[in-house]
């Protein structure tokens, strides 16, 4: 990214209230997105995806959240230090989000229309007519059939994947700067989330939408990111442009997320996995996180936890064995 | 291949009201489920697919059409009582585990509560059971005096399936139990789904739409769209030879990791109402291959290879 990128999260770590004090979800965490471009997230469960967006809009709860360190810069400000009258503005507005868990952050007593409506009029002054109109287009944009008829339901009346629409169409409705989309389409058939992917795309044409994009989808990544980011226990581990990562994806963790999809033409009957699982935060690991679960883990990764270092091109990897020899596995 | 049908389904029919009019959200579906089988069902989004499971499992009440679990005739479907025995052989696991889990449950309690609905676990075994159903979904033993909250994304996932093995069910409903997981949990909970298959005998209904983790489980697969099921085959041969227009425009648009950005072709045009009557075939305003009579006549679900079932007009005349 030669320009300035529109935001930027620098050095971030988060630290939620355990048992025995203060623990590390994310910790140090760096990546940027430009106008117009896509950034992927990936990552197994738990490895601070969600933990990370959500720190962008400072979503997460007051009084058991603490921001140990880190900037995140959109703009010439700081979200971070940004007071939370005024990060309501930006919320739903300039930078809107896609929540992982469709259900829980529509509200189930209030209609479609309600919901969708409510960000046209607060953050763009439409009137009722309007917003009500403007709705109806945005369902149909998500494809929803029967559109303005369904837009009088209450939640529980939609199916999976029509809340999860719904919840994008709420995304988009104010044509967001910056859209964060956390598993924005786990619910959706192939065909309507190409669709859905088009309608992002244009979205990003027109007003230079960014999007950063956590998914455990890679194939969805592949089409659709430009740039990626791995993590792995809280910290990043790879980050790449997208054909880089998967024509060489250079820390053994990134060679284990790619191994493990499964291969949609060939009738195997184990999938892949990659043995172990992922530590709690609050669990001590000396040096590399991943060294438990690496078949490559030699002495000196235990000694100290490894530095993210550019291998080159924009090719960033946290594994000092593999930077050594080029990347090739 | 002969095995028994444990799951009997035909001519199933659930309409809900919508302002004034009916909505058909499932429109005469049929399909078998045999001892030991996995059928996957895949399709569109708002098809019908979790109100099909939801009806099975006696979450819901069907508007018309039967139902035979176990041997057993559910004979009124409409507000049916599921008997106690047949209810505890059948479990769900839910497209949605945020909103099944009680968020001032404990995990370890959440997962024993059809324990303690059924009865009979003493302190010591329920613990014990507890402790096994978690380490058998990759979760730590130890964290089971957590809160859902506490758990992240995935994590919540697996202790939804953890409460339904719990009661060692013989028919598990799962619908999109791995689409919130990351591809390895995705794999190991399906590696534990087989497993268990396996061991125990058990079938399932696995509704979900990654279709390449609906290839690695399944026997059979079959394809919604509108409400009713346009193909079903054995899944090498839908994989391979898929017959009907929806079935190759879903596995058209796949995202693959590998190719590079050439998109596939996106079928486009008009999203079929559920609300009014579609004549014809209900995916006419879409398909690429529509002719006069699609516009007309529904087309039938025929077998058009042994053990392969499509509606189309295309593939009428059987070999
Ligand atoms: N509110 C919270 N309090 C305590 N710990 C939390 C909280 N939210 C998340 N965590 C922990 O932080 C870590 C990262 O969680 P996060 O939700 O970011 O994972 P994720 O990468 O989004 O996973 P998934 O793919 O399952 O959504 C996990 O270990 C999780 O248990
Ligand atoms: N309680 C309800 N009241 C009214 N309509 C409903 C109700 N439940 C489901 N529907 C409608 O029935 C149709 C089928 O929904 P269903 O949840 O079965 O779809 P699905 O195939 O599981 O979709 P997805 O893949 O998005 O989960 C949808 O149009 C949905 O809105
Ligand atoms: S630093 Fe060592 S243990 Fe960590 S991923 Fe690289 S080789 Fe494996
Ligand atoms: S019946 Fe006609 S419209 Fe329907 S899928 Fe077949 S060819 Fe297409
Ligand atoms: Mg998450
Ligand atoms: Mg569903």
């Amino acid at each position: 990214m030669a320009e300035q990128p529109l935001l930027s999260v620098e050095n971030l770590t988060v630290q939620f209230r355990g048992d025995n004090g203060w623990v590390n979800a994310v910790e140090g965490v760096d990546f940027a997105v430009g106008a117009g471009e896509c950034l992927g997230i990936v990552g197994e469960s738990g490895s601070g995806k969600s933990v990370s967006a959500l720190s962008i809009l400072k979503l997460h709860s007051q009084a058991n959240t603490r921001y140990a360190s880190g900037t995140i810069r959109y703009g010439d400000r700081d979200l971070l230090t940004l007071p939370q009258r005024r990060l309501r503005q930006v919320r739903g507005g300039e930078i809107a989000m896609i929540f992982q868990d469709p259900m829980s952050s529509l509200n189930p007593v209030l209609t479609i229309a309600d919901q969708i409506m409510e960000p046209l009029r607060q953050h763009q002054g439409l009137s009722v007519q309007a917003a009500r109109r403007k709705a109806i287009e945005l369902l149909e944009m998500v494809r929803i059939s029967d559109a303005s008829r369904r837009i009088d339901d209450y939640p529980h009346r939609l199916s999976g994947g029509m809340r999860q629409r719904v919840m994008i169409a709420i995304a988009v409705a104010c044509r967001p700067k910056i859209l964060i989309a956390d598993e924005p389409t786990t619910a959706l058939d192939v065909t309507i989330q190409s669709q859905i992917l088009e309608l992002l795309r244009e979205l990003q044409r027109e007003i230079g939408m960014a999007v950063i994009l956590i998914t455990h989808d890679l194939g969805v990544v592949a089409q659709f990111a430009q740039r990626v980011v791995v993590m792995y226990a809280g910290r990043v581990v790879e980050t790449a442009s997208v054909p880089a990562l998967f024509e060489r994806p250079m820390h053994p963790y990134t060679e284990g997320l790619i191994r493990a999809v499964p291969n949609l033409d060939e009738d195997v009957h184990r999938l892949t996995t990659i043995p172990g699982s992922i530590p709690d935060p609050s669990t001590l690991i000396a040096g590399c996180r991943f060294s438990p679960r690496c078949r490559e883990a030699v002495k000196s990764c235990l000694a100290e936890p490894p530095a993210l270092v550019d291998a080159g091109a924009g090719h960033f990897a946290r594994c000092p064995p593999r930077i050594a020899a080029g990347g090739i596995s | 291949m002969s095995a028994a049908s444990i799951v009997v389904v035909r001519d199933l029919v659930k309409t809900f009201a919508a302002r004034g009019a009916l909505l058909r959200a499932v429109d005469g579906v049929s399909f078998d489920v045999r001892q030991g089988e996995t059928l996957g069902l895949v399709g569109e989004s708002g098809s019908g697919k979790s109100t099909t499971g939801r009806i099975l499992v006696g979450l819901e009440a069907a508007t018309s059409g039967s139902i035979n679990l176990f041997g057993q005739e559910i004979s009124s479907v409409r507000g049916r009582v599921t008997p106690g025995a047949v209810r505890r052989r059948l479990q769900f696991v839910f497209q949605d585990p945020q909103n099944s889990l009680n968020p001032r449950m404990r995990a370890q309690d959440a997962i024993a509560e059809p324990l303690d609905v059924a009865g009979g676990w003493s302190r010591s075994a329920r613990s014990d059971r507890v402790r096994e159903l978690l380490e058998m979904v990759g979760l730590p033993r130890s964290c089971g005096d957590r809160f859902p909250h506490e758990f992240s994304g995935g994590q919540r996932q697996r202790i939804g399936i953890a409460r339904a093995l719990a009661l060692k069910p013989d028919f598990v409903i799962c619908d999109e139990p791995v689409s919130s997981l990351d591809v390895s949990m995705q794999a190991q909970i399906v590696n534990l789904l087989l497993d268990l298959q396996e061991r125990l005998g058990l079938s399932y209904l696995f509704i979900a739409h990654d279709l390449a983790v609906v290839r690695s489980i399944s026997a059979r697969v079959a394809v919604m769209y509108a409400g009713g099921i346009v193909e079903i085959a054995p899944k090498r041969e839908l994989y391979t030879s898929p017959l009907h227009p929806y079935t190759q425009a879903l596995l058209a648009a796949v995202p693959r990791m590998t190719s590079n950005r050439a998109r596939a072709a996106v079928i486009t045009g008009e999203l079929p109402s559920q609300i009014d009557a579609v004549p014809g075939c209900t995916f006419h305003p879409r398909c690429p291959f529509a002719f006069e009579r699609c516009r007309i006549e529904k087309p039938k679900l025929r077998e058009i290879a042994p053990g392969h079932l499509a509606a189309c007009h295309l593939h009428e005349t059987p070999a």
